[in-house]
C-alpha cells in the first residue's frame, strides 16, 4: 500500500513520550511490518510512562512541539506493576491545569498501545499528526519562552536573581530552563 | 562527553534505501562534541564493530551512538564492542533510524530529516549520560511451579531432577490438571492416568519438590533471582500430616450426593473426598459449603472415624513465604461453558444451543469422564437424562472457537483431534452408533494427526458434515440438530440422541489476576504473553518468570510438555550462576535535599524505598530520608516523577538527559 506524498503547507512537530515496554515496542512492530504512517513524530523513550514528568510535556510545547503524545502499556499491564496508574492519575490532573491555561487538548493525547498493537501506533500517530495539521502552529509556548512567564508573579516581571534565592529553588529552575 | 562518535549504519539497503545515511553521517558530525561520524554498510557485523571500537581508541571518543536498528534488537551487540573498546557500555546509545523511520516513511527528505532529529536527540542522551556499574545480585536456586498440570508436573520434575528444589502450587485438592481427567489420548490412544498418574506420584515422593495442593498465590514481590512468594494454604480441615489417607472418613460420610467436579458433575462425592482415588496427595478436603458439620454444627462423623485424628474443623487459611529465583506458570485452561452471555463478558454464549439446559448437550471434557474406564458410568458412553446408551450422537467442532462475532477469534487447537478421538472411543464402544460431526475444517498438523482423523473418517465410519448448526432442540426424548451441509448446499436435520460440543478453550478464570500480581503481560483472552512470538516463546516479558501449557494458549499435550521443559531449562540456565547481572538502571535519592515526605515510598510498587535516619555525631535524629535498595528497585522511575522536591533520580534517564533531549527538539 503506497501512501501518497501530498505535499503540506505546515509539517506539525509532534514529540511522543513513550514506555520501552509496550508502546515503543509496538511502535518497532508497526516498523517490522512496513506499516506507512507520517514522518513527523519524534519519539522519547522512557522506561515507563511512571516517569514522565508533566514538565517535560510542558517544555516539549515550548521548545516548538504543535502536538503530544504520551503512551504505554494498557492499564493493568504495566511492566512494572503500576507505574502507569499513577502516570494516569498525575495526567488526569495535568491535563485540567493545562486546559486552564490556555491550552488546546486536542493538542495533547493520551493513549495505550501494546506491543503487539502495531497498527494502534500508526492510528494513534496518524491521527494526531492529522488533527494538529488542522489546528495549526502552536505559537502560544514559543512566546513564553522568550518572556520566561514562569518566573513572573503576579503578572510583574521580577529580578531572577531575587526570586530564586534557595538552593532549591534554583535547582529546580535550572532543571526546567 | 565531548568527543562522541556516530555511526550510522545503511543495514545493507533497509535503511539507504529511504535514508541518505551520508548526510545524516554528516549532519552528525556538525553537532558539537561530535568528534567522529561516519557510515557504514552493516555496523552489527564484525568488521562493523572493529571499525566502532578502532575509532574508539583512533580518535579518544567517550561516548558512542549507533544510528541502526532499534536498540531492542542490538543495543546489547553495540554496549558490548563499546565495553570491548575501554568504554563504559552505559555510554553507548542507539538511534532507532530503521524500525522508526526508514521503515515506516517512503518520502526520502522526510525520513533523512527526521534520521537527523532521531540522531540529534540522542547525542544529547549520550553527552548527559553517565558511566554506570552493573548491580550484580544473588540467585535463589530454588524455583516456584504454579499449576500442577501435565505442564507444570514435566517443569517440576525437570528442574527438581537437575538438583534444584522445586516448590509447586497447585489450587486444586489434587495435582494432575485437565489431562488426569482424560479418557485416551490422541493421536496413540493410550490411556491418559496410565501415563499420567506415574508423573503425579513422582512429583510427591520427589526429595527435591514441595508440593502444596490446596494453596494459591497470595502475593508475589521482588524480581528476578530474588521472588519472595506468600503462599496462602487453604484449610483443608484435616491434617496432611497426620493423615493416612484410608478413606474411611469418605465412606462414613453421610452427605454423599454431592456433583463431583472431577466427573464434570455426573458422579458423585461426599463431603469430605479425594477428587479421584489416584489424587495425589490422596489427603481428604472436606468441601465446607457442603458439610453438615461446618453448616449446622451437628454430625463430625468423620473426625470419630479418624483412626489417626487428622479431621481438624478448627483448620484456618495459613500463609507461607517462599524465597525463589525463578517462577514458572502453568495454570492451564478452563472450558467454555456459558451458554448465555456472562454479565460483563465480551464474550456472547450460545443460548440457541440449549446447552445447559437439555441434559443431554454435552461438552468435550464430560465426554472424556463417560468413556473413561474410571469415570462415573464405568466407561461406557450413557446419556446424562436416562442412562441409555445413545445410537445417534452429533458431535459440533469449534463451538466458540473461531467466532469472531461471538468474541472468540482464535482456533482452540486441540477440538478437531479430541473430535476424531471421541468418534472413535465411540465406535469402539457402540458398535451400531453412528457418530456425525458438524466441522468447518479438520486441522491436523501434528506428527502422526492427520493419519489419526483419517482413520475417523475412513475406517471408523464418523460422518463428517462441513457445515455449522445453527439450532437445537428437544422433541421427544431425541434432540434435533438442524445445520447445514455446505459441500452439498443442503439443511440438514438429524435427530440424536446424544450431542457433544467441542467447546473453546479459554484461560482460567482469574488469570488475569494472577498476572497482576506476577507483573506479567497476557492478550485480550487473557492468555498469558510470551515475550516474543518466535525466538522467545518460553519467557515473559518480565525477567526470571517463564511460561508453560496451555496458559499460554490452547495447546496439546506434547507441545505442553515441550514447552514445559523448555521452561525448566531456562530456569536451569539461571541457576547454573551464582550471582546475575542486572541492568543499573535503578533510582538514586540525593539526601541532601529530600525533605522526607515519602511520597517516593507511596508510589513504588516495589517496595524499594525504605526510610533512613540520618543522624549526628552526638547520635541524635538530624533526618529522615529515602533510601533506594538497587536490588528491589525495578527502575521504572515514577518515584521520580513524584517527587516534589526532585531529589531521587533514575540512572540512564535523568532530568538532566531528559531535558537535553527536549531541547534538542
Ligand atoms: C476435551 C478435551 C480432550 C483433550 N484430549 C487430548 C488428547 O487426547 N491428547 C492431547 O494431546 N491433548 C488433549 N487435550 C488437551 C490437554 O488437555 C491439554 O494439552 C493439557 O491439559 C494442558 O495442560 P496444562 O498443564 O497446561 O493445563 P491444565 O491441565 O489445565 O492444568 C493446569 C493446572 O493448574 C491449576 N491452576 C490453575 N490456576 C491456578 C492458580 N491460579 N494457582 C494454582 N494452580 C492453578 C489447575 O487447577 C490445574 O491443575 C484435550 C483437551 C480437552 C479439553
Ligand atoms: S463432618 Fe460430617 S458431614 Fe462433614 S465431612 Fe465429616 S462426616 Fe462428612
Ligand atoms: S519523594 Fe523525594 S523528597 Fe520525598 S522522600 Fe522520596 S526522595 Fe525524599
Amino acid at each position: 500500500m503506497h501512501a501518497e506524498h501530498i505535499k503540506h503547507d505546515f509539517e506539525p512537530k509532534i514529540v511522543a513520550f513513550v514506555c520501552t515496554w509496550c508502546t515503543y515496542a509496538g511502535a518497532d512492530l508497526a516498523g517490522t511490518s512496513r506499516m506507512q504512517y507520517p514522518s513527523n513524530v519524534r519519539v522519547l523513550k522512557f522506561p515507563c510512562t511512571g516517569r514522565i514528568d508533566p514538565v517535560f510535556i510542558l517544555r516539549a510545547f515550548q521548545k516548538g512541539a504543535d502536538g503530544v503524545l504520551v503512551s504505554g502499556c494498557h492499564p493493568g499491564d504495566c511492566h512494572y506493576m503500576a507505574g502507569n496508574f499513577h502516570a494516569r492519575r498525575r495526567f488526569a490532573a495535568f491535563r485540567a491545569l493545562l486546559s486552564f491555561v490556555g491550552v488546546d487538548l486536542n493538542r495533547l493525547q493520551f493513549s495505550w498501545v501494546s506491543a503487539a498493537e502495531g497498527g494502534k501506533w500508526v492510528d494513534v500517530v496518524t491521527e494526531l499528526t492529522e488533527r494538529v495539521r488542522t489546528m495549526g502552529p502552536m505559537p502560544e509556548f514559543k512566546e513564553l519562552e522568550h518572556e520566561e512567564q514562569w518566573s513572573t508573579f503576579a503578572g510583574a516581571s521580577v529580578d531572577k536573581s531575587t526570586v530564586l534565592n534557595s538552593p532549591e529553588l534554583k535547582e529546580a529552575y535550572d532543571s526546567i530552563g | 562527553m565531548s568527543r562522541i562518535g556516530v555511526f550510522v549504519c545503511h543495514c545493507g539497503e533497509n535503511i539507504s534505501r529511504t535514508v541518505d545515511v551520508e548526510q545524516v553521517a554528516k549532519a552528525a558530525g556538525e553537532i558539537p562534541g561530535v568528534a567522529y561520524s561516519c557510515d557504514y554498510k552493516y555496523m552489527c557485523s564484525d568488521p562493523g564493530q572493529t571499525l566502532l571500537k578502532k575509532a574508539v581508541a583512533e580518535h579518544k571518543l567517550d561516548g558512542v551512538l549507533v544510528a541502526a536498528c532499534s536498540p531492542r534488537m542490538h543495543e546489547k551487540t553495540f554496549r558490548k564492542a563499546a565495553e570491548a573498546a575501554g568504554l563504559n557500555p552505559y555510554l553507548c546509545e542507539m538511534a532507532n533510524i530503521r524500525e522508526h523511520c526508514s521503515w515506516v516513511h517512503e518520502d526520502r527528505d522526510m525520513a533523512t530529516a527526521k534520521a537527523k532529529d532521531i540522531v540529534k536527540l540522542m547525542v544529547e542522551r549520550v553527552r548527559k549520560g553517565k558511566s554506570l556499574a552493573p548491580i550484580t545480585v544473588p540467585v535463589t536456586k530454588r524455583a516456584l511451579v504454579i499449576g500442577g498440570g501435565i505442564a507444570g508436573i514435566q517443569a517440576a520434575l525437570d528442574v527438581a531432577d537437575a538438583g534444584h528444589h522445586v516448590i509447586m502450587v497447585e489450587r486444586d485438592p489434587s495435582i494432575g490438571g485437565h489431562m488426569a481427567q482424560l479418557s485416551e489420548t490422541f493421536p496413540t490412544l493410550d490411556c491418559s492416568q496410565c501415563i499420567m498418574t506415574p508423573k503425579m506420584v513422582d512429583v510427591a515422593n520427589h526429595p527435591n519438590i514441595t508440593l502444596y495442593t490446596y494453596s494459591e498465590i497470595e502475593k508475589v514481590e521482588g524480581y528476578i533471582g530474588n521472588f519472595q512468594v506468600t503462599v496462602k494454604h487453604k484449610a483443608r480441615s484435616v491434617d496432611e500430616s497426620k493423615c493416612t489417607g484410608c478413606g474411611v472418613c469418605m465412606t462414613k460420610c453421610p452427605k454423599k450426593k454431592i456433583p463431583n467436579e472431577f466427573d464434570q458433575g455426573h458422579g458423585m462425592r461426599p463431603a469430605i473426598y479425594v477428587p479421584f482415588p489416584q489424587a495425589v496427595p490422596n489427603t481428604p478436603v472436606i468441601d465446607r459449603e457442603n458439610c453438615t458439620m461446618f453448616q449446622s454444627g451437628k454430625c463430625g462423623v468423620c473426625a470419630k472415624v479418624c483412626g489417626p485424628g487428622a479431621v481438624d474443623y478448627e483448620q484456618k487459611d495459613t500463609f507461607t513465604v517462599e524465597d525463589v529465583g525463578a517462577i514458572v506458570v502453568a495454570t492451564g485452561f478452563k472450558l467454555y461453558t456459558i451458554d448465555r452471555k456472562p454479565e460483563g463478558s465480551p464474550i456472547q454464549g450460545y443460548g440457541e444451543f440449549g446447552y445447559g439446559t437439555i441434559p443431554d448437550i454435552i461438552d468435550g471434557m464430560t465426554f472424556e469422564r463417560l468413556a473413561s474406564a474410571s469415570g462415573p458410568t464405568g466407561g461406557k458412553i450413557l446419556r446424562p437424562s436416562d442412562g441409555k446408551e445413545p445410537k445417534q450422537v452429533v458431535f459440533i467442532q469449534c463451538v466458540g472457537s473461531r467466532a469472531r462475532e461471538k468474541g472468540i477469534s482464535y482456533c482452540s487447537k486441540v477440538c478437531c483431534m479430541y473430535t476424531a478421538k471421541h468418534t472413535m472411543l465411540y465406535h469402539h464402544k457402540v458398535h451400531d452408533g453412528q457418530a456425525y460431526v458438524f466441522f468447518m475444517d479438520a486441522r491436523t498438523p501434528g506428527k502422526g494427526y492427520d493419519e489419526f482423523w483419517r482413520r475417523a473418517v475412513e475406517e471408523e465410519e464418523a460422518v463428517y458434515i462441513r457445515g455449522m448448526v445453527s439450532r437445537m432442540y428437544q422433541r421427544g426424548d431425541k434432540i434435533v440438530v438442524m445445520g447445514s451441509d455446505i459441500q452439498v448446499g443442503t439443511q440438514v436435520e438429524i435427530e440424536a440422541d446424544l450431542v457433544v460440543l467441542a467447546t473453546a478453550v479459554q484461560p482460567q478464570d482469574g488469570a488475569d489476576l494472577l498476572a497482576q500480581k506476577l507483573g506479567i503481560s497476557y492478550d485480550k483472552y487473557n492468555f498469558y504473553s510470551e515475550a516474543h512470538a518466535k525466538l522467545k516463546p518460553v519467557e515473559c516479558a518480565t525477567a526470571g518468570i517463564y511460561l508453560a501449557g496451555a496458559c499460554q494458549g490452547p495447546k496439546d499435550i506434547p507441545d505442553t510438555v515441550s514447552q514445559a521443559s523448555a521452561a525448566a531449562a531456562k530456569v536451569m540456565t539461571l541457576f547454573a550462576k551464582d550471582k546475575l547481572e542486572r541492568d543499573p538502571v535503578v533510582a538514586k535519592v540525593n539526601e541532601k535535599y529530600c525533605v522526607g515526605c515519602f511520597a517516593c515510598k507511596k508510589v513504588c510498587a516495589y517496595g524499594a524505598i525504605e526510610e533512613k535516619e540520618i543522624r549526628d555525631r552526638q547520635g541524635n535524629l538530624v533526618k529522615k530520608v529515602a533510601y533506594v535498595n538497587p536490588g528491589v528497585c525495578g527502575g521504572c522511575g515514577t518515584c521520580q516523577a513524584t517527587c516534589p522536591s526532585k531529589s531521587i533520580e533514575l540512572d540512564g534517564y535523568t532530568d538532566e538527559q531528559i531535558m537535553a533531549m527536549i531541547e534538542a527538539l
